[in-house]
């Protein structure tokens, strides 16, 4: 596998930030755009430091301790009432969530 | 008898079972003084006053017939706003949770309601504990007792203030890169992260899962060790738990206590210090150093190389972990749903990026961003892949340093509290608050912050920080508590902030 470098991080730009926000589902408005991408640039040019630190061969450490995997006991355990799962929902009907269309309008 | 709540917890305790007090009078004086004090202090979200006196008057109970459910049984805590407490509002200290009630209690929760200990209420913190002041809270900033017009430190602003001021004798905060630790060396308290998995996650909404971390923050390391053996050991709910009994922290505290160390090996860390750290913090420290040596501690510096990239390999693993957590805040289930103005018939993604930009504030979308850049597909190899690996390095590093000593030491912060305004738009100048905070969380070792004197500049609390191995809490507790005695020997007593009685703001 190659192993991808950046050596110049160029500043992240105005439209990479919307397109970023986007994908994260935040509805960004044009002055928080124009606030938060010179701050980014900023935070993203002191993070890149770090490309060059370790070699190849390091292993990636993705939690602090060791794992493995863990089973429960399959027994029932008591859970949460439908009302109480339900008690924090900006909508219900039925016993259910209620949400906005999920669908195009067209669909 | 206001001057129950100058005590510790654990002489309340004792006065609680040779009978001296109750658990009602004990929470009813801290009730009194948060109404007093907190107008000005603002380490509160919510308090509970009728739940707390009724979990008094039932500790008073079983106190009577003689079957105390644990050690801190009657004794009030303070709960971060980011355990979910069933019945009682969880924020986060974000918008998007307003008016949340959480049908389940989290497994901390849970333990300090079985041990008996009456919820005051809940704390101030940054908004999804993101932030290092407390100035990122959707609800205000909590300011810090012994300067209103400083920061009390964070994300666990508010645990630290509360305990600073008086406001509660124990508190639980959290601490994914320092958040607990830093606040305590800012308010001149106690705060201690155990080993990641020695205090159960179920139930803290998570920032970033793999360096969340619940612990006590107190006014004394008993205290916190007290605590911590209410809060912490294994947990099925969560399946990062130690399957492991907890190490002996209690004990260990006391042993601490006597002021010897004889034997102890303690390195310092050279890398935590120096530049960029204020000259009365670095004094302070330097003396509790000397101290140390005195208590017979063998004392040595250690080097760990790859610290100085600690920071920059948080805030790429912290903002990937957490942009993919929140988005669990979706406007459907739970927490707020906002419709977009003028839209007919709204989808609902449409929903969805509006709650979150109206409900997340500007530090959480600063980070949501940033964690989905560094785990976009181009540049996740560059960033988090790199991140994950230097991660590794800088446990390598604490796995050679502890072959060679039992504890490490360094400043808790490089500075004393600031004053609030002065870093709320500088991102990177906040994060590096937590220079010396990070690695323990970053490798999962156990940190305690202990106050190490006041900063000849400002007369600010500085912090002493003790880390061990994982699973060595102990080690942490038996250290903070021998340089605590040393220290209350030269000063005479604990330190106190100014009288806050008349303080408005």
């Amino acid at each position: 596998m190659p192993k991808r470098r950046v050596e110049t991080v160029e500043a992240i730009s105005r439209d990479e930030v919307r397109h970023l926000a986007d994908l994260a589902r935040i509805d960004l408005s044009n002055a928080e755009l124009d606030h938060l991408a010179p701050q980014l640039a900023v935070i993203i040019d002191s993070v890149a430091s770090i490309s060059d630190v370790a070699a190849e061969e390091v292993p990636p450490t993705s939690h602090p301790l060791p794992l493995t995997n863990v089973f429960r006991k399959d027994v029932t355990v008591p859970g949460l009432s439908a009302e109480e799962a339900l008690s924090g929902a900006p909508e219900v009907e039925q016993q259910r969530f209620s949400v906005p269309r999920i669908l195009g309008e067209e669909a | 008898m206001s001057d129950l709540t100058r005590r510790t917890a654990a002489e309340l305790a004792v006065a609680l079972a040779a009978g001296d007090t109750s658990s009602v009078e004990i929470t009813s004086v801290y009730l009194d003084r948060i109404t007093d004090v907190d107008d000005a202090v603002h380490a509160f979200l919510v308090v509970d006053a009728e739940g707390a006196l009724a979990s008094a008057g039932a500790a008073d109970a079983r106190r009577a017939a003689g079957a105390p459910a644990s050690a801190l049984d009657g004794i009030p805590v303070a709960v971060k706003d980011v355990l979910a407490t069933r019945g009682l509002p969880t924020t986060c200290g974000s918008r998007i949770l307003e008016g949340w009630v959480p049908p389940y209690d989290a497994t901390v929760v849970t333990r300090l309601r079985e041990g008996g200990l009456p919820i005051l209420g809940k704390t101030n913190m940054d908004e999804f504990a993101m932030g290092s002041s407390t100035e990122h809270s959707a609800y205000g900033t909590t300011h810090n007792p012994w300067d209103l017009d400083r920061i009390p430190g964070g994300s666990g602003g508010g645990s630290s203030a509360s305990v600073a001021a008086f406001e509660a004798p124990v508190a639980v905060g959290t601490d994914t890169g320092g958040s607990i630790r830093q606040p305590g060396a800012v308010t001149g308290t106690v705060g201690m992260k155990p080993t990641y998995g020695g205090v159960s996650r179920y139930g803290l909404v998570a920032l970033a899962n793999s360096l969340d971390q619940a612990g006590p923050a107190t006014r004394s390391v008993l205290d916190a060790a007290l605590l911590h053996e209410v809060i912490g050991g294994h947990d099925p709910r969560d399946s990062t738990s130690i399957d492991q009994p907890l190490p002996r922290v209690v004990d260990a505290a006391r042993e601490g206590a006597s002021g010897d160390l004889t034997g102890v090996r303690i390195g310092v860390v050279q890398e935590l210090g120096g530049e960029g750290y204020q000259a009365g913090v670095l004094a302070r420290f330097e003396e509790c150093v000397q101290l140390l040596v005195g208590a017979g501690a063998e004392v040595v510096e250690v080097s760990c190389p790859t610290f100085v990239h600690a920071l920059a390999t948080y805030y790429l693993i912290l903002p990937a972990e957490a942009s993919s957590n929140l988005a669990k805040f979706d406007a459907m289930r739970y927490g707020m749903r906002t419709l977009p103005d003028g839209v007919d018939l709204p989808s609902a993604e449409d929903v969805m990026r509006v709650t979150r930009d109206r409900g997340f504030g500007e530090e959480v979308k600063r980070r949501i961003i940033l964690g989905t850049y560094a785990l976009s597909s181009g540049y996740y190899d560059a960033y988090y892949g790199q991140a994950q690996k230097v991660r590794t390095l800088v446990s390598r590093d604490f796995a050679a340093a502890f072959r060679k000593v039992d504890v490490l030491v360094s400043p808790t912060a490089p500075t004393t509290a600031f004053k609030i305004g002065e870093k709320v738009d500088d991102p990177l100048a906040m994060y590096l608050n937590d220079l010396a905070t990070i690695p323990a969380n970053l490798s999962g070792v156990p940190g305690i912050s202990v106050p190490s004197g006041l900063a000849d500049e400002d007369d600010m609390p500085a912090g002493f920080q003790v880390l061990a191995p994982a699973m060595a809490d102990d080690r942490c507790y038996r250290v903070g508590a021998a340089l605590e005695t040393l220290l209350h020997d030269r000063w005479g007593g604990p330190l106190v902030p100014p009288p806050l009685e008349g303080a408005s703001r």
